[in-house]
């Protein structure tokens, strides 16, 4: 009987903590990040520094916002380093025509991709890893096909788009910021945003209640190929060349990790487009310290996968199912 | 390489009711065979077109460079009947071969031992994580993608390092000597295809992987062992992985680190052009075979027009599956519907 009278600690309920992780899990992990680099990392805190590091994850973050409209629907898009890749390819090609006409193509080529993926998912029926699986072999192909090697871009307009800056924030971190804010008004505030979340959260179910899932699924899709070519483009002003062959590979994992690790559940219905920026930066500043540190970027993929696994076993209490 | 069963041995994967109408006997076989069949067909055309696709040396190559994708294949026809996905394959093939050539200077035991452990153990805790603490397949082996090159580069010294394996040592003629004029590693592969298919049409073992991969909730009410089932699929995916590694080391006589980027999309390529469904509970041994098989002929083809590059390969691999996906759902959605 001694265990009753005993003074009992207040149990950690574990599930509040999981939820408590899952909402704010990727901030918290920001906010340790930046500040263990303040203490420890000499020049961390200079604007130079600010900036090469938000120019770095801009264009990541494009491509996760579409990713993250893709996870919402319950789906994947593999094909977005083949897009930024052919993308790139299509700017080059078309640059004699003027900046304004290529980068139209540019984003067309993207828009065309995402409209085969989305019809591939939604009117035969292919599970999307595969039917964008198919895409990216074949995206990547055809951005070869047209560019065949890597080739300098002398414009000055996507020069000054690539490494210009508005009262000294960078033309690609605005950019960014603008998508961002954008896509997270799409899924809150509009039609488009419910019904997709509807349709993530139980197809069968946004099917009984007459939502049109077939123009939204594409619609998702389209958008993600539309985001990926835009962050192609940037990209491509940013380096000021044009490299079909490895511009964007492994993008689609660097997207897919921002947007589980902010915290969207891969079962879908459910879009954070706050965690996947945080989510984005997160790793874009875990890849920084360990650089800064002149630890090997080997340890950078191995810290990765520990957060990734990490991400997701936070968010499984609430994401399963 | 096909595996037939005969009437009294219940095979999940193909059972039809009696009484199945002709259309729906036509999906199944297509399902089935289409495959082959493309093989077959392709296989004739390009003997016709092309005077050196027939030679012996031509074949030799093209089996040889099959066995290593087709050993990884394996473990992934596993992985995908059970209804999961391992993207881990690609990065545990390029573990092994590196652990393995490192291993050479030890004798053959430790270098084809040591990457069995490590990319078998990396396998068995990709099972842990997605049947014990229920975390996504997709998830998880893309983590352990991401560990097995960190640990790839970490003992490379960041890949600058390449092992060499004597190429006098047993272990290289494992991978380069030929028996009957046949490479020993294809040898080998057809042996582990026979063990495989045993494995999922005559054993318990097989049976548990269908039904899981068919419905995991009716499975474990039945009495399956479901989270051991998982276990045992992904960590013999990571077995096949780090032997065909291996392999390849021996076949190359050094450990290259470069080696299987996109091999684990390469792989679920062939397995899902060998008819396996994504969705799980259906799928061929067989099939994942004849995939393979039909991607590196296409290969072979592309490279045989001289003109046409490796550009061209890719663009023609992702048609060619966009093709027999929407193939594959449209007679999955009939037999659905029948």
């Amino acid at each position: 009987m001694s265990e009753l009278t005993a003074p009992r600690r207040v149990p950690l309920d574990r599930a509040r903590v999981l939820t408590f992780l899952q909402e704010y899990g990727v901030y918290a992990g920001v906010a340790v990040l930046l500040l263990a680099n303040v203490a420890f990392t000499p020049h961390f805190l200079s604007a130079e520094n600010f900036r090469t590091q938000a120019v770095q994850v801009a264009p990541v973050l494009i491509v996760a916002l579409g990713m993250a409209l893709a996870i919402g629907s319950e789906g994947v898009d593999l094909s977005v380093g083949s897009v930024m890749a052919l993308s790139t390819s299509l700017l080059s090609l078309y640059l004699g025509y003027g900046p304004w006409i290529a980068l139209i193509v540019a984003v067309l080529g993207g828009a065309v991709i995402g409209l085969a993926n989305g019809s591939l998912i939604a009117f035969i029926g292919v599970q999307p890893i595969v039917a964008t699986l198919a895409l990216m072999v074949a995206g990547r192909g055809i951005a070869l096909v047209l560019l065949p090697q890597l080739k300098d871009v002398r414009d000055p307009g996507l020069a000054a788009l690539g490494s210009g800056d508005l009262f000294g924030v960078p033309y690609l971190v605005l950019i960014a910021a603008a998508l961002a804010l954008a896509v997270g008004f799409t899924v809150r505030r509009t039609t488009f945003g419910r019904q997709l979340l509807a349709i993530g959260d139980s197809r069968p179910a946004a099917r009984l209640a007459g939502l049109p899932v077939r123009r939204v699924l594409i619609l998702v899709y389209v958008c993600s190929g539309v985001l990926a070519a835009i962050a192609g483009v940037l990209a491509t002003a940013r380096l000021q060349a044009s490299d079909p062959t490895s511009l964007g590979t492994l993008m689609e994992l660097s997207a897919i990790t921002a947007v589980v690790v902010g915290g969207t559940p891969l079962t879908g219905g459910r879009i954070r487009i706050g965690g996947t920026v945080a989510g984005a930066v997160l790793i874009q500043l875990l890849t920084a310290t360990l650089i800064k540190h002149d630890l090997p970027p080997s340890w950078t993929q191995i810290a990765q996968a520990v957060v990734i696994v990490l991400a997701v076993y936070a968010a499984r209490e609430r994401g399963k199912r | 390489m096909r595996t037939t069963t005969t009437e009294s041995a219940p095979a999940p994967a193909r059972a039809e009711p009696l009484g199945a109408s002709r259309g729906e006997r036509f999906s199944a076989l297509a399902q089935q065979h289409g495959a082959l069949v493309t093989l077959v067909l392709v296989a004739l055309a390009a003997s016709i077109g092309f005077d050196t696709f027939l030679t012996g040396d031509n074949l030799e190559n093209m089996a040889v460079s099959s066995a290593f994708l087709a050993v990884v294949a394996l473990g992934m026809t596993f992985v995908i009947i059970t209804g999961g996905i391992d993207l881990s394959v690609g990065s545990l093939f390029a573990l092994g071969g590196v652990l393995a050539a490192w291993g050479s200077q030890y004798g053959t035991v430790v270098a084809l031992l040591l990457p069995l452990a490590v990319c078998g153990l990396i396998g068995m805790v990709n099972g842990l994580l997605i049947a014990r603490a229920r975390l996504a397949p997709f998830i998880v082996t893309l983590a352990a993608m991401l560990l097995a090159r960190g640990v790839l580069l970490s003992v490379t010294d960041e890949g600058s390092t390449t092992y060499l394996v004597d190429d006098t040592s047993f272990f290289a003629r494992l991978g380069q000597d030929t028996l009957l004029g046949i490479g020993v590693p294809v040898w080998i592969t057809v042996a582990l295809f026979v063990l495989g298919a045993l494995a999922l049409r005559r054993s318990r073992f097989g049976q548990y992987v269908y039904a899981v991969g068919g419905n995991e909730d009716a499975a474990a009410l039945m009495g399956a062992p479901v989270a051991r089932t998982k276990i045992a699929v992904y960590t013999l995916s990571g077995l096949c992985a780090g032997l065909a590694g291996a392999l390849n080391a021996a076949w190359l006589v050094s450990g290259v680190t470069i080696l299987g980027t996109g091999m684990e999309l390469e792989a679920i390529s062939a397995v899902v052009i060998g008819g396996t469904l994504l969705t799980g509970g259906f799928g061929f041994i067989s099939g994942s075979l004849v995939g393979v098989l039909l991607l590196k002929v296409i290969q072979n083809v592309i490279n045989q027009i001289g003109s046409l590059d490796s550009a061209y390969q890719q663009v023609v691999s992702g048609a060619f599956l966009a093709v027999v996906v929407i193939a594959q759902t449209w007679l999955g959605r009939r037999r659905r519907m029948l």
